[in-house]
C-alpha cells in the first residue's frame, strides 16, 4: 500500500441510539488505488463511505481525507473538500425535476467559472464517456436503471474529482451492465488515476474493478487483501459470505 | 431518553424553531438561488391563481348571500358592501386564502422534499456542496412569504366582485355606489396588517412543509405521513398565530372603525 493515504480513517465508531453500526475501524486508502469494501446487508458498509465525504460524522475517531480531518471541518471548508470527492450514490440520485443535462449543468454552474458553451462542451464529454450522449434531453425518470447508474457516475464526474466514492454501483443492474458500469470505473482509474472507494456485495464488479478488498463484518474489518486472498480466507463469516455469493452468481 | 407521542413532538416543535433560526441567519447569504427561487415563486404563485380565484368568488358570493337575509331583517342591508369588505379583508381572505394554500403547498412541498430525501438526492445536493437548505428551504419558504400577500389580494378582490355580482343580481345596485361603500370603512392600515400578515402565514407553511419534508427517515409510508403532517401542522399555525397578530394589531392600530 501506499506510504501517503489520500483516505485515512483511524479507530472510528458509530452508533445509531443503542446500535453499534461501527466498532473501531482502521482504514487507508493510497493514491491511484481502487479500494472495494465488501460485506453483507447491516455490516455497515454505507456508514463507512458516508463518513468519508462528512455525511456522518463518527462517534470517536478521525477521519482524513487529503492531509484534512474531515470530521473537524464544517461550512465551505467542508464543501472545499467535497468538491474533490465525486459520489456514485445507489440510486443514482439524479434530480428527477432536472434533465439529464440540467443535472450536469447544475454541478458546473454553481462551482467553475465556465461559460455557456463550455459547460455544455464538458457535460457532452462526460456523457460521451459513459456512452450516453443522446441522453441529454431525457429526464431521469425516461431512461433505465443501468443508464441512471451512468448518468449519475457522468454526473460524479463532470468537475474532475481526484477521488471516487461509489455506493453499490452494480446493485439491481443486469450482468451486461454490471460489466459496462465495472468497466467504466476501471477506465476511470487507468485514464484519469482516480482514487477510488467501492462498496458492494457484487463478486463480478468486485473482480472487475478491486485492487485490494476489505471485508467488513457486523461494524470490523475482518479481512483486507486482494480478491482472492480475501475470498479464500478461512473465517466462517467469509465462506459464508463468498459461497453464498458464488452460488447467487 | 424514552420516546413518546408528547416528548416526540416537543423534540419535532424545538427542531422546527432551530430551523427558523437557521433560515434567518442564511436566507441573506449567499449562494442566492434566483432561478431557483422565480421558479418556485411560479410554482406557488401563478399555478395557485384559479384555485385562490374560485376560493375567493365562493366566499364573496356566500357571504352576501347569507348576510342580507339577517341585514335586510334589521334594515341595513345598505351596510351590506361594508360589511362584506371588512370582512373580507380583515380576516376571511387572509385566513381562508392561507388555509387553502397550505393544503396545496404543505403537501406537495413536504412530499416532494420528502422523496428527494429519501431517494438520496439531498445527500447528493450535499455532498456536491450545493447547500440543500438554501437551494430547498430557503427558496421556497420566500416564495410562499412573497405569493401569500400577492395572492391574499387577489382573493379579496375576487371576493368582492362576488359579493357585488350577488348584490347586482339580488338588487341590481351599481357597481360604483357598491365599491364607494365597501371601501368606506377600510383604512389603509387594515390592508397592509391584514394582507401583510399573510407574509408570516407563509413563512409557517414553507418552514413546516420542507421542515418535515427534509427530516424524512424511511420510506414512502414517511413521505406520504410528512405531507399529511405539513397540512395539519401549518394549517393549526396559522390559526394559532393569527390570534396573536389579530390581538397584536388590536393594541397598536385599535378597533374597527376607532
Amino acid at each position: 500500500m501506499s506510504e501517503t493515504p489520500i483516505i485515512e480513517l483511524k479507530d472510528v465508531h458509530k452508533a445509531f441510539g443503542a446500535l453499534e453500526v461501527l466498532k473501531g475501524i482502521d482504514y487507508r486508502v493510497g493514491k491511484g488505488i481502487s479500494s472495494v469494501i465488501m460485506g453483507g446487508s447491516g455490516s455497515g458498509k454505507s456508514v463507512l463511505i458516508k463518513h468519508i465525504v462528512g455525511l456522518l460524522r463518527p462517534d470517536r475517531g478521525e477521519v482524513w481525507v487529503q492531509g484534512l480531518r474531515v470530521d473537524e471541518l464544517e461550512g465551505d471548508k467542508l464543501d472545499n473538500v467535497r468538491l474533490n470527492i465525486g459520489y456514485l450514490f445507489q440510486s443514482g440520485a439524479l434530480f428527477d425535476s432536472m434533465s439529464v443535462f440540467e443535472n450536469l449543468e447544475f454541478f458546473l454552474e454553481r462551482h467553475t467559472p465556465m461559460n455557456a458553451s463550455e459547460r455544455e462542451e464538458r457535460i457532452m464529454e462526460s456523457l460521451s464517456w459513459v456512452g450516453l450522449p443522446d441522453k441529454r434531453d431525457r429526464f431521469p425518470a425516461e431512461v433505465s436503471g443501468g443508464q441512471r447508474k451512468r448518468i449519475a457516475l457522468a454526473r460524479a464526474l463532470v468537475l474532475d474529482p481526484e477521488i471516487l466514492l461509489y455506493d453499490e454501483p452494480t446493485t439491481g443492474l443486469d450482468p451486461v451492465s454490471v460489466r459496462s458500469v465495472s468497466e467504466l470505473i476501471v477506465r476511470l482509474r487507468e485514464e484519469r488515476g482516480v482514487t477510488s472507494v467501492a462498496i458492494t456485495h457484487d463478486l463480478l464488479c468486485a473482480e472487475i474493478i478491486a485492487d485490494e478488498v476489505h471485508f467488513l463484518y457486523e461494524g470490523a474489518i475482518m479481512a483486507s487483501g486482494t480478491l482472492d486472498e480475501v475470498r479464500n480466507g478461512e473465517a466462517p463469516a467469509l465462506r459464508e459470505f463468498f459461497g453464498s455469493v458464488e452460488v447467487e452468481g | 431518553m424514552a420516546s413518546s407521542p408528547i416528548t416526540d413532538f416537543f423534540h419535532d416543535f424545538g427542531e422546527l424553531c432551530r430551523s427558523m433560526g437557521t433560515f434567518f441567519l442564511r436566507f441573506w447569504r449567499p449562494p442566492y438561488e434566483w432561478r431557483e427561487l422565480i421558479r418556485q415563486m411560479d410554482e406557488v404563485g401563478t399555478k395557485s391563481f384559479l384555485l385562490t380565484s374560485v376560493t375567493g368568488f365562493a366566499i364573496g358570493i356566500v357571504l352576501a348571500m347569507q348576510s342580507r337575509g339577517t341585514l335586510v331583517r334589521f334594515g341595513a342591508e345598505a351596510v351590506l358592501p361594508n360589511m362584506l369588505a371588512l370582512s373580507v379583508v380583515k380576516e376571511i381572505g387572509p385566513v381562508i386564502t392561507s388555509l387553502v394554500l397550505a393544503g396545496r403547498l404543505g403537501a406537495g412541498m413536504a412530499a416532494e422534499i420528502g422523496s428527494m430525501r429519501v431517494t438520496e438526492q439531498i445527500d447528493a445536493l450535499e455532498v456536491a456542496a450545493l447547500k440543500p437548505f438554501h437551494f430547498l428551504i430557503i427558496t421556497r419558504t420566500l416564495a410562499c412569504m412573497l405569493m401569500f400577500p400577492i395572492l391574499t389580494l387577489w382573493t379579496d378582490a375576487v371576493a368582492l366582485g362576488g359579493g357585488y355580482l350577488e348584490s347586482y343580481l339580488a338588487n341590481g345596485m351599481d357597481y360604483r355606489i357598491f365599491f364607494s361603500t365597501a371601501f368606506e370603512s377600510i383604512r389603509f392600515s387594515d390592508i397592509i396588517v391584514d394582507t401583510g400578515k399573510t407574509a408570516v402565514f407563509g413563512f409557517i407553511v414553507g418552514m413546516v412543509s420542507c421542515y418535515l419534508g427534509f427530516n424524512v427517515r424511511g420510506g414512502t409510508r414517511e413521505v406520504g405521513q410528512a405531507a399529511m403532517r405539513a397540512v395539519v401542522g401549518s394549517s393549526l399555525l396559522i390559526l394559532l398565530t393569527d390570534v396573536i397578530i389579530v390581538r397584536m394589531s388590536l393594541m397598536i392600530f385599535g378597533d374597527v372603525g376607532t
